[in-house]
């Protein structure tokens, strides 16, 4: 312990006792988003809470920032800030003023920022506001900030609109504002999650810095174990509003005593290492493998037999995609950006080849062309031998289209609210053809929800009285309802809570397992491409920096730029390195 | 901003060409105007002497390429009613449109914009609750009745405000204004209101809707939990943002209140082009008809045009992208 003594006696920054947020509801009582919530966090400290989403966690940041909306209120609990009380009313402890004494960092960096005003604004209007400082003593804190928060050339910067900086720059934008006025205590919510790993780590690495030399301390609100066992001291885990565990980081994620603790951590995808199958109880799994059963049964009259014996499914040779990034005048002056440069892999029947790369490395832009959604300038793409689309060619037939489906990111925003289920999987099968009446056609439906372990009563609701993960069980269904040859699954699970997300991922393996289907499989997340791949494609700005199959990739990578990825992605397994076993 | 520019220019060229013809071919088709201006007693040679004399006897692309050649030059033709140059008919009646617009306008917003940000703070208020019941009114009330309403009231009953015409003007130049002169402003005010109330409606309900969505927004949060006073939030930071779509919708209502202020002004007797317009048509004097036509058209298009330049102007997105 170095720390001084000033600080090992001062107050907690923050102590929470027995914290209960409530929403009213009008049909029924009211709802405990937090109940019974109790944490200290020391200056110098960093605490995260983490849970899965309506856990609660959030709420307990926007409780001790007064900044709950309304119908919800602290109904119970102390909350203490340095050692002033918090009005449950106001939401305001006395002395304590929020973005002068607390600090706030949200989650997504491309809407925490007002588009229409500067960054030396944003920066110095809090500031200005609390401290009392002119606009040129202002000016000269945002540069130190900037500078503070290693923001490349701070002095052009500052003069920048939100829109001219990248994910990662905003973000610290974000954290310069929030640490103004030199705060004791910053609510983090979620601070990295809408990053790609490199900049999370950069993120991380500040945050960490800004608790061992500053003492702030922070509470980090967030629902990646690896983020946490990469930075945190301790860890509150929270589950439908309550405290499930907590305690000393190594204690809790090392060996969790509570049984849903244990759950949740069995679901996070290791990097080091693969998985048979992800632990975790599994819908309807008996009626599941006989509808996938069917499934293949089905499929195999449309793998053609003559002579297709050995020949990949897909090959993509040479592909480039290009973009106009401005129309100009009557097309002269137009400029283009080449998101894909020279792409080729092949993915073999049954295969799962998965497509890695950070944003902007054209990893989706490969998939949407191949897809048939973009146009690419160049280079062939070849279903079972035969090209699809070729640069400046016609549309894809319908034949071609139905052969590769997809599925996407956002499961909330990919459902037509409108229709039931049984519509939406209906669709596809009348349109190609594959069922002559609508009640075949239901027949399919069913069959298909089977497939991705939804019970038969789901064709009738619609969108919104599903779950996340349930939704993403949709999506696939009406994906699989084309009987494709090739599913591209774009990020399929980024949106998903672990533990959904291990359901999602066990589906799509039983998928290819029994069905045979072949997959296209593109992820940010090395740890879920590592649990689900066969073969790894990694791409960076527009090209391919290397392809090899996933235990020798992640074992040996050759290529620098996947190496540092790997460097860089947050383990839990980092908590044996960072607190060496002194007790056995 | 330049290559911007110019294709807007561009595109509002191709804009008014196609207006153009259009204003053309009414000439062809709203009548003969040989039947309408000779006399009825008119010999057949008369007529051809006449319809020579016009231009009429050309083939019809020649006819064309007249018209836009004489358009350019800003020669609209003659009105038939009262045989005056039809551009010269139109300068006189601008400014009484203009000023009409511009102050129907200038409390639209001075009213909309306020009570719109109010509805959205407070949406439980009183003041939101009447203003909505009110907007209500306000929309689906035809401009004649509240028109009408207003004479019979302040006009009529009060006598605070004269009912009809546009008082007196002073000259400044060829532009004559009634800003000027305290009968000019009693009698401008009446008419500015009933031409004013649908636009701040429109606009009140655009505030308050934008300007609810915005306050839910990540960087209003941001704003807030940074302590930053309500105030400033509410009225620096996330009026803004709520007044982007604002600027169009003004902008557009501009050109509408222009083009189609002809019921408010044949109610109040107001000396501008809409009452211009609607006496063309009741005498089918084409060449007024179809030179107010062509004026609707380079008045959206100039709109359009400086609508498109403010946004660049207010968003730097849109500035930095375009640079």
């Amino acid at each position: 312990m170095s720390a001084p003594d000033r600080i090992a006696a001062a107050e907690p920054v923050l102590d929470i006792d027995g914290l209960r947020v409530l929403y009213p509801r009008a049909d029924g009582p009211p709802l405990a988003a937090v109940d019974g919530l109790s944490l200290r966090i020391e200056a110098g400290e960093i605490h995260a809470i983490v849970g899965e989403s309506g856990a609660g966690k959030s709420t307990a940041g926007n409780a001790v920032l007064g900044i709950l909306e309304a119908p919800g209120h602290v109904a119970a609990g102390r909350i203490r800030i340095a050692g002033a009380e918090l009005d449950p009313r106001t939401g305001r402890a006395p002395g304590i003023v929020p973005g002068r004494d607390i600090g706030a960092v949200f989650q997504d960096p491309m809407t925490s920022l007002n588009p229409l005003f500067t960054v030396e604004s944003q920066i110095g209007e809090a500031m200005r506001h609390h401290l009392g400082i002119g606009r040129a003593e202002a000016r000269r804190r945002s540069l130190d900030l900037l500078r503070a928060v290693g923001i490349p050339e701070p002095e052009r910067r500052l003069h920048f609109y939100p829109h001219q900086l990248s994910g990662g720059q905003r973000q610290r934008v974000v954290i310069a504002a929030a640490l103004g006025c030199d705060p004791k205590l910053i609510i983090a919510d979620e601070p990295t999650t809408a990053l790609d790993v490199s900049v999370q780590a950069q993120i991380l690495r500040l945050l960490r810095m800004l608790a061992d030399t500053r003492g702030v301390g922070i509470m980090l609100v967030t629902h990646n174990m690896g983020v946490v066992a990469e930075i945190a001291d301790r860890v509150t885990i929270m589950r439908h509003g309550r405290m499930v565990e907590s305690g000393p980081v190594r204690e809790v994620l090392g060996a969790p005593r509570d049984a849903y603790a244990r759950d949740l951590i069995a679901s996070v995808p290791p990097v080091d290492r693969k998985l048979a199958r992800f632990a975790t109880p599994d819908p309807g799994a008996e009626a599941a493998r006989t509808a996938r059963a069917e499934l293949a049964r089905r499929a195999a009259p449309a793998t053609p037999s003559s002579g297709a014996g050995d020949m990949p499914l897909l090959e993509v040779e040479g592909l480039t995609v290009d973009f106009r990034t401005r129309s100009g005048f009557f097309g002269f002056g137009a400029r283009r950006f080449r998101a894909v440069d020279g792409v080729g892999f092949t993915l073999g029947a049954g295969e799962i080849l998965g497509l890695v790369g950070e944003s902007g490395s054209g990893k989706s832009t490969v998939a949407n062309a191949i897809a048939g959604h973009v146009r690419p300038s160049g280079g062939t793409i070849r279903l079972r031998g035969k090209p699809i689309s070729g640069a400046a060619q016609a549309p894809q037939t319908r034949a071609e289209r139905r052969a590769v489906q997809m599925v996407f990111q956002d499961p909330y925003a990919s459902l037509n609210p409108r229709l039931r289920v049984a519509t939406t999987l209906a669709e596809p099968i009348l349109f190609y053809d594959l069922a002559r009446t609508r009640v075949d056609a239901d027949d399919d439906a069913a069959m298909l929800l089977a497939a991705v372990g939804l019970d038969a009563e789901s064709a009738g609701r619609f969108p919104h009285a599903f779950s996340g993960g349930q939704r993403q069980r949709v999506s696939i269904a009406r994906a699989l309802a084309a009987r494709p040859a090739l599913l591209i699954c774009d990020e399929p699970t980024s949106s998903l809570d672990v533990s959904v997300q291990a359901q999602v991922l066990n589906l799509l393996k039983d998928l290819r397992d029994g069905a045979g289907l072949a997959i296209l499989f593109i992820s940010h997340d090395l740890a879920v491409v590592r649990q689900m791949c066969d073969r790894v494609v990694v791409m960076k700005d527009g090209r391919v920096c290397e392809t090899a199959g996933t235990e020798a990739l992640f074992e040996a990578p050759t290529h620098p730029y996947t190496r540092e990825l790997m460097r860089l992605v947050p383990r839990l397994e980092t908590i044996h390195t960072r607190f060496p076993a002194t007790a056995g | 901003m330049i290559a911007v520019l110019a294709s807007r220019l561009v595109q509002g060229l191709l804009v008014m060409l196609t207006v153009t013809a259009l204003a053309f071919l009414m000439f062809r088709f709203v009548g003969d105007p040989v039947q309408t201006m000779s006399r009825e007693d008119a010999t057949p040679q008369e007529k051809a002497e006449l319809r020579a004399s016009l231009g009429l006897d050309l083939p019809v692309p020649l006819q064309y390429a007249r018209f836009v050649a004489r358009v350019v030059q800003g020669d609209l033709g003659i009105s038939y009613r009262n045989q005056r140059p039809v551009a010269r008919l139109i300068a006189e009646r601008l400014p009484a449109t203009m000023e009409l617009v511009l102050a129907a306008t200038l409390l639209a917003l001075a009213f909309g914009i306020p009570l719109g940000v109010l509805a959205a703070l407070r949406p439980d208020g009183v003041v939101a609750r009447s203003v909505q019941a009110l907007s209500l009114i306000g929309i689906s009330t035809p401009t004649f009745v509240t028109g009408i309403a207003l004479i019979l009231v302040f006009a009529v009953g009060l006598k605070l405000v004269p009912s009809f015409g546009r008082g007196e003007v002073v000259a400044l130049g060829w532009w004559s204004t009634g800003y000027l002169t305290a009968s000019g402003l009693k009698s401008l005010v009446l008419p500015a209101i009933t031409l004013s109330l649908f636009q701040l409606t429109l606009i009140m309900r655009l505030v308050r809707s934008e300007m609810i969505d915005v306050l839910s927004t990540d960087y209003i949060r941001f704003a807030r939990a940074r302590g930053l006073p309500r105030a400033y939030v509410h009225y620096r930071l996330a009026l803004r943002n709520a007044l982007m779509p604002v600027i169009t919708v003004t902008g557009l209502q501009i050109g509408q209140l222009i083009a189609f202020a002809i019921v408010t002004e044949t109610v109040f007797q107001w000396p501008g082009m809409g009452l211009l317009f609607i006496q063309a048509v009741g005498f089918s004097d084409i060449p007024v008809m179809s030179a107010y036509l062509l004026f609707v058209g380079a008045l959206f298009v100039a709109l359009n045009t400086l609508v498109d330049l403010v946004y660049v102007l207010v968003d730097p997105r849109l500035r930095t992208s375009l640079a």
